[in-house]
Parts: structure tokens; sequence; C-alpha cells
């Protein structure tokens, strides 16, 4: 397959290779999981279960509330231990509401939805219900319910589900293990999403320096004449929706649209495979594999870890610490996060657990900004970080948002490819969040305005009516009139 | 709770590069071309050299103080070693020491911190300084020498070596005319470029055979960084392999004066030099891959580097051809400069999604 090149881009140090070759090992059971109630885009929950109650694996515990929001489920059987708040897996560590459940330790599934022996018979509604219902979202990272996303083909002709098996964060194997140890769940789920989209055409793009994976899906999807699984360079943000869509269609994703405008969905492999054992077993989404890595970690792992558990339990199930970490990140290092600490739960998007040495970040203070250009020349978005930032840095967010600041993904290159360290991604993330402020609050004021104008319309209207009343009725009638009115 | 973060995002890696590594690949790059013309041109030269380079270092060191800023944290980026490096390599060797002084007064403080430090100059220092000198002092500033390689005969000693640079004697004779000054001068005179060409070969110190060689491997009058073409085009590539800097500058500014040279050379081969000759003399090379390729006074976007390598070559060659100096490097840099901000305001890279005037790109279908 032809692909076309993307601009800029980096070459991070992988690391891949401490957990590339570590099968997926299934966590036991912790003593307690903590189910938080919003792990996503959009609206919390809403709690079904009150302390006390026995619940099974698989259950229902909090249903979702509007589109935009996702099925919490018991990862296993056992009690509601509490309903309550704990911090959330966020930098901020603000508490939030959660579910905390103590296992039994049976482990026994509920009464599970049946499962649609022939999904290609049934059509789409049926497929996205069952997706929405097992509480599946998008599982490379930014959460967003994945029943969204299949909507798509209603009000869009899709003509290709791109399958995103880029992984180009850096540490993360997590989807490189799935697509070696589970490459026919994986296209028996791209497939029953590829009929729900009423796409024809399946791309499963994967990043050259995973050859094994490459090699497995290749052999998988052999039986499919309408799936290709394509190697895209080993290049960072190569698994960015827009970026992908480009390199395998060569078309770019206008700015402000989707990239189902241009008839492309993009799944993630593990959301694939959360699609097929909620289609073909009525299983709901209530483990995910977690790639525990960096080089503070004593024995680095793959680890399938039901919801809930905590960032200690993984980190314990691997060896504790070989040293004190600098810095323990969710997620990839590139877009990561910080975690507040290893008291919070994993959560449906939760792709990796990091701890990391200072000798791996390499972070330094700040030096003045060179104009070495290289930040320029690396952005995917072709953007000019340094001319943003200096924009940002004089408080000129309508400059900073002139050059394209609501356009760039945050994918964190700018800041990686610095010599003088500039935390210049820093800056664009306080931008962007002061600019959406701003936003916010003139909408607010808009809705203000017009319901003043509208009303003040409103008073107007009325008194010239009263007046052309008066101008037309008899003196005398204009007593009543008022009592009237 | 595991590390206060001093920056809440991340990303939580970064490159192994650094400022202070950038600016000691283009030192550690410069080093062979500068020991072997050292060599070339014996004691006074090493004297120049190190007083220049010491002076930006001082220099930059008092500014730094005066500005309140860490002196040893921001010493350490190499950058005044550099500037100091750089105006010594465009120096007449042999001359005084106050040169090389002065030449650091009008690099650091005036060039550099007046605009705010590191990053913030418009003009290369080296330049300034190197501009600054020649128009102030033409005189000083055009006394070139014939090589007098170390421990050869005629080699003045460390001794006369500190009385050439220190007290400003320069002995009689040994004043030489590099090959650009010399053409200049034949060609008012009436010679045709194509005769004092070959002329130029028999008539310098070291009576050396007249062919390209000499320019590319140094064996002529000239300051530091213009002889020896040759090691220093190895130094940068080195520097191109090394990724420190990148070939659109270096490709566009020797390229343009190479064209120019040879399209009017076939033109006129009695007014005009050819190709060839342009680009080995003088500090063609040295300005192409050491000084517009300087960071901080040369654009940020690729686009904008390649029309700044074009404007460099092209007003070096304009320079060289019809202006009063026989040498338009430092010139051409300056003037293209002065226009850094504008190319790069012109030159921005089109937007993912969007057309070049920032609108977002047409859904297909729906034109
Ligand atoms: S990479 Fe850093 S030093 Fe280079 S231009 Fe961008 S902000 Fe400046
Ligand atoms: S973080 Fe934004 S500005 Fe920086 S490289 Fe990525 S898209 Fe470009």
């Amino acid at each position: 397959m032809k692909l076309f090149p993307i601009r800029g881009g980096i070459h991070p140090q992988y690391r891949k290779e401490l957990t590339g070759d570590c099968a997926i090992e299934a966590l036991p059971l912790p003593n307690r999981l903590y189910i938080p109630l919003q792990q996503h885009i959009g609206v919390p929950a809403e709690v079904l279960v009150s302390e006390g109650d026995l619940v099974s694996k698989g259950q229902v515990i909090a249903r979702r509330q509007g589109p935009v929001s996702v099925n919490q489920h018991a990862p296993t059987s056992g009690r509601v231990a509490a309903v309550t708040e704990i911090p959330a897996p966020h930098p901020s560590g603000l508490p939030q509401p959660t579910i905390v459940i103590e296992p039994d330790g049976a482990d026994t599934w509920g009464t599970l939805a049946e499962p649609i022996t022939d999904p290609f018979a049934v059509d789409a509604q049926t497929i996205e219900a069952r997706v929405a219902e097992c509480g599946i979202v998008g599982m490379g990272g930014a959460g967003f319910p994945s029943a969204v996303k299949l909507n798509l083909g209603i009000r869009h002709r899709i003509e290709t589900l791109l399958i995103n098996g880029a992984e180009c964060e850096p540490y993360l194997t997590c989807d490189d293990r799935v697509m070696r140890e589970h490459a026919d769940e994986v296209i028996d789920g791209a497939r029953i999403m590829a009929h729900a989209l009423h796409a024809p055409k399946i791309v499963v793009a994967i990043e050259e320096n995973k050859p094994q994976a490459l090699a497995i899906m290749t052999a998988a999807a052999q039986a499919h004449t309408n799936m290709e699984v394509v190697a895209v360079p080993a290049k960072y943000p190569m698994g960015s929706e827009r970026h992908l869509t480009l390199a395998i269609t060569g078309r770019e994703t206008p700015a402000r649209k989707l990239t189902a405008d241009l008839g492309v969905v993009v799944h993630n492999v593990a959301t694939a495979r959360a699609v097929h054992h909620a289609v073909r077993h009525g299983r709901p989404l209530v483990a995910r594999v977690v790639t525990v890595s960096g080089q503070a970690m004593r024995t680095p792992k793959n680890v399938e870890a039901p919801i809930g558990a905590t960032v200690s339990d993984l980190i314990a199930f691997c060896g504790g610490f070989a040293q004190r970490p600098e810095r323990l990140v969710q997620g990839g290092p590139m877009m990561g996060a910080l975690l507040p600490g290893t008291d919070v739960p994993v959560v449906k998007s939760t792709s990796g657990i990091l701890a990391l040495t200072a000798e791996e970040i390499n972070d330094r203070p700040a030096d003045p900004c060179v104009r070495c250009g290289s930040c320029v020349a690396i952005c995917a978005c072709g953007l000019v970080p340094v001319e943003i930032a200096a924009h940002v840095r004089h408080d000129d967010l309508e400059g900073a948002a002139r050059l394209g600041l609501m356009d760039c993904v945050s994918c964190g290159s700018c800041s990686w490819v610095c010599p003088s360290h500039i935390p210049l991604v820093h800056y664009f993330n306080y931008a962007k969040g002061a600019l959406n402020a701003q936003e916010r609050e003139r909408r607010k004021s808009e809705r203000t305005k017009t319901l003043v104008e509208a009303r003040a319309a409103r008073v107007e209207r009325i008194a010239a009516q009263r007046a052309a009343n008066l101008a037309r009725k008899p003196k005398a009638a204009v007593g009543a009139e008022e009592v009237g009115a | 709770m595991i590390g206060e973060p001093a920056t809440p995002s991340g990303p939580f890696a970064h490159t192994a590069n650094t400022v202070q590594r950038t600016m000691f690949m283009v030192l550690l790059a410069l080093t062979p071309a500068t020991l072997f013309n050292l060599y070339l041109f014996g004691w006074p030269a090493i004297l120049l050299f190190a007083v220049t380079v010491g002076a930006c270092v001082v220099a930059e060191a008092a500014c730094l103080v005066l500005a309140g800023k860490p002196v040893s944290a921001t010493l350490s980026d190499g950058s005044a070693i550099l500037t100091g490096w750089l105006l010594a390599m465009t120096l007449p060797p042999w001359a005084p020491w106050w040169i090389g002084v002065l030449g650091a007064m009008f690099a650091i403080p005036l060039a550099k911190h007046a605009f705010g430090g590191l990053g913030q100059n418009l003009f290369n220092p080296a330049m300034v300084a190197r501009v600054a000198l020649l128009v102030s002092f033409p005189v000083v500033m055009t006394a070139w020498v014939a090589p007098h390689p170390l421990f050869t005969t005629g080699s003045p000693t460390l001794n006369e070596a500190m009385t050439i640079t220190f007290a400003g004697e320069t002995p009689d004779g040994v004043t030489a005319a590099t090959a650009l000054g010399y053409v200049k001068t034949e060609l008012s005179r009436g010679i045709p470029v194509s005769e004092s060409l070959q002329e130029y070969g028999r008539s310098s110190a070291l009576t050396y055979a007249p062919d390209l060689m000499d320019l590319a491997t140094g064996f002529k009058p000239g300051s530091l960084g213009e002889t020896s073409a040759g090691l220093i085009l190895l130094g940068g590539i080195f520097l191109l392999w090394r990724r420190v800097i990148t070939w659109h500058i270096p490709v566009m500014m020797i390229g343009t004066l190479f064209v120019m040279g040879t399209l009017f050379n076939a033109f006129d081969p009695t007014r005009f030099a050819p190709g060839f000759f342009h680009i080995l003399s003088g500090s063609a090379i040295l300005g192409a891959f050491f000084i517009a390729t300087d960071y901080v006074t040369s654009p940020v976007t690729q686009k904008g580097q390649l029309v700044f390598g074009f404007g460099v070559g092209l007003l070096t060659w304009v320079i060289r051809t019809f202006a009063g100096y026989p040498e338009g490097m430092a010139f051409a840099v300056l003037l293209m400069n002065s226009l850094t901000p504008i190319i790069d305001q012109y030159t921005r890279p089109r937007m993912f999604g969007r057309t070049r005037k920032g609108e977002p790109l047409p859904v297909e279908g729906q034109r």
C-alpha cells in the first residue's frame, strides 16, 4: 500500500524493549477495587448500588447519563464496601465519586447480555447499543465513548475503518501484546465495527517497529479480502488520528472537522478487542491491559488488570520500585499525565503506568530560546511553536490563537526537541485552558445579553402596543385596560 | 508523594541535545581548520586568537554581572567562546591585540547584550564586530600576511610575535593581498580578472602554483577562516552529519554564489571571477556553514532559511563584484539578519488542515 508522508515528527528513545517481550499477565484480584463514576470525557454515570449490596462480575453498577457518558460494571463479584470520594487519576488529584468493591474471590460472572452469534446479520443500532451497554471507551488514551464513534456511520459515508495499532508513544507495548496474543479477537472486533459503520474497507496500521505484531496480524487478516494490515514508519506522533489518516489515505482532515468528514473512522486495537468481547460474548469492559514500565520499576510487565485496581497494586505485582522514581506517569511519556499518587485506580483509558528515573526524563532548567528552529521543523501540525510561545509569554492569547494555538494537538514533540528545554507544551496547555475559559465566559455573557435584549424588546413591544391602544381607544377605557394588563 | 513536579504537563522525555552541546559541536567542527591555520600563520596568530576569545569571555562575564544574571551557568553555554572564535577567524592573523579586544567590545556588549543577551540579538555579533572594525580601521583590517608556518624559516618566534601582536610592529615586506583583494585591485587598474587570477599565484609571497587547490588547502594570504576552505568544509559536513545545522542555508548560499559567479564569468571572463573562485576564496565556506547558520540571527522556518541563504549568497556576490570592498560576506550576513523577522513572518509553514491563508481546508465534495 502506498503511504503518504506526514510533516515533521520525532524519533524519541522508544524503550519498548523493557516490556515488548513480556506476555500479558493477569493481576491477582486485589483486596479492593475503586471504580470512579467518571473515567472518560463527558457526564458522570449515576450510581445504581449502595453500600452492602452484593454484586456479580459484569453487573451494571452505574448507569450512563446521555450519549457522552458510559456505564460502569462490577469488575468482579463481591460486596459494595462504600460509595465515596477518592482522588481521581488526574494530576489535580481532586476527589471524585467512586464505588468501592470488596471482591469475594469467586470472580463469578452475573447474567450477561445474550451473545450476538451473527453480528453481520443484525443492524448497526443493535451493535451500537451493545457497545454502549458494555461501557466501551476509546482505549488508546482519550477515553471517548466508543458507541458515539460508531454512530458516525449514520451522518457520514464511511469508506475506511482505520484500526490504530501504531502505538507511537514510547514505553507502551500493551497494544503490541494484544495484537500478538489476541489477533483474532482484534480482527473480529474490527470487522464488527466496520459492519456497524457500513465501512467497506478496514486498514490496520502498525508502526514498523513491531515486526511480530505485523506478521501475526497480517496472517490473521488474510482470510478477509476487505482488510489490509499496513506497516507505517515509526515516527512520533504517527498514532495521532489525523496524522495516521493522512499517512494512510493521503487526505488531510480540515481544521475543525473530523476524520469522519473524509470518510475515515479511527479506533484503537484494544477497543476493537473489547467490541469483540461485548458482541460475541456479551461481556462488558471490566479489565484492560496496562504496560507497567520505566527504569525505576523492578520488573516491568504487561498486566491485565481489572478496572479499579490501584496503581500501587500494579506496582507491587511488578516487584515494586528498583529505585525511587523521579516521576510517576500514566499513559505514555509524551502525552501522559503525572499521577497524583499511587492510591488512584486504573481506569478504562489507562494504557501505561511509568515509573521514570531522572535520567530517562532528562529534564533540566530552561535556557533562553536560541531560535534553532527545531520545534518548527518537527511540528507535525505545521505550527511555529517558538512564536506561539512568545505570544503566550507576553499574555497575547489572541496572537497565539492566530498562529494556530488551538490546532496544536499537544503531542509534546516541540518540548521534546527543544535544546533549551523550554516547556513549550506547558505554555500551550495553559493558554488553551485560558482561551477556553474566556470563550465559555463570552458565551455566557452573550447568552445573558440575548436574554436581556429579548426582555428589553418584549417590554418595548408591550409599551408600543399599549401606546397604540391608548391612541385608538376612548379615554374612558384606559383604566379598565390597565387593570386587565 | 513522588517528585514534586516542576512543570505539571509533559512530555516526560527529552532529547539529549542542549545548547551547550550544540555550541561544543560547532567549536569541535572549527578545531581542525583553526589548528591548521594557527600553524600556518604562527605565533602572532595564536596570540591574537587567544586575546580575542579571552576578551569575549571576559566581556560576556562582565555583561552578565551587570545584568544580574547567573554568570557561570550562562558562560558555560559556550556562546561567547564561539563568538570570539568566529571573530578571530575573520581578522588579519597578525593584527595587533587591541583589534581583538575592541572587536570583543563590539560583539558582546553592543551586538549581544544591548539586545537582551543570548537569543535576543538581531545581528550576528561576530559579524557586527568585524564590519565595525573594518569600517573604523580599514588599514589594519586589510593588512594581510602570507602564511609563515610555525617552525619554518621566516616564521616569527614567540618573542618576535609579542612585538607584532602587542606592540603592533609588523615587519616590512610580509604583507600580501588576499586573492579577492588582489583581483579587485588589479581590475580597478584595468587588468582583466582572467589575467590577474593567474598572476596572483606568482605574485604571492610563497609563489605557489596559481590553481584553486591553494585556495582550498590554505597556502595563501588571508584570515584564519578564509584560508583552507577544505578543512572548514569538512567541519561543515560534520555539523550537517551531527544535525547541528541543516542543509538549507549553506547549500542555498554556496549554490547562489556559484551560479552567479559561473553565469557572469561565462558572460564576461575579463570582468567577472568564475564560480569556483568565488566559493573557495574569502570566507564563503566559513560564512555558509558557521556564520550564516547562526541560529539566533537566521530564520526559524525552513523555507525562510532557503530565502536567507539565497540572499546571503546573492549579496555576497554583488558586494564582491560591484562594491568597494573585496569581501562581502559579513555585510551580506548583516543585511539578511535585518530581514530575518520579516522572512520568518512570510515563510510560516502551512498549518495542518488549513490553507496557506489559515482558512480550514474545504471538505471534499463540498467545495
Ligand atoms: S526548539 Fe527551543 S530553542 Fe529552538 S527555536 Fe524552538 S523554542 Fe527556541
Ligand atoms: S505540541 Fe503542538 S506545537 Fe508542539 S509539536 Fe505538537 S502539535 Fe506542534
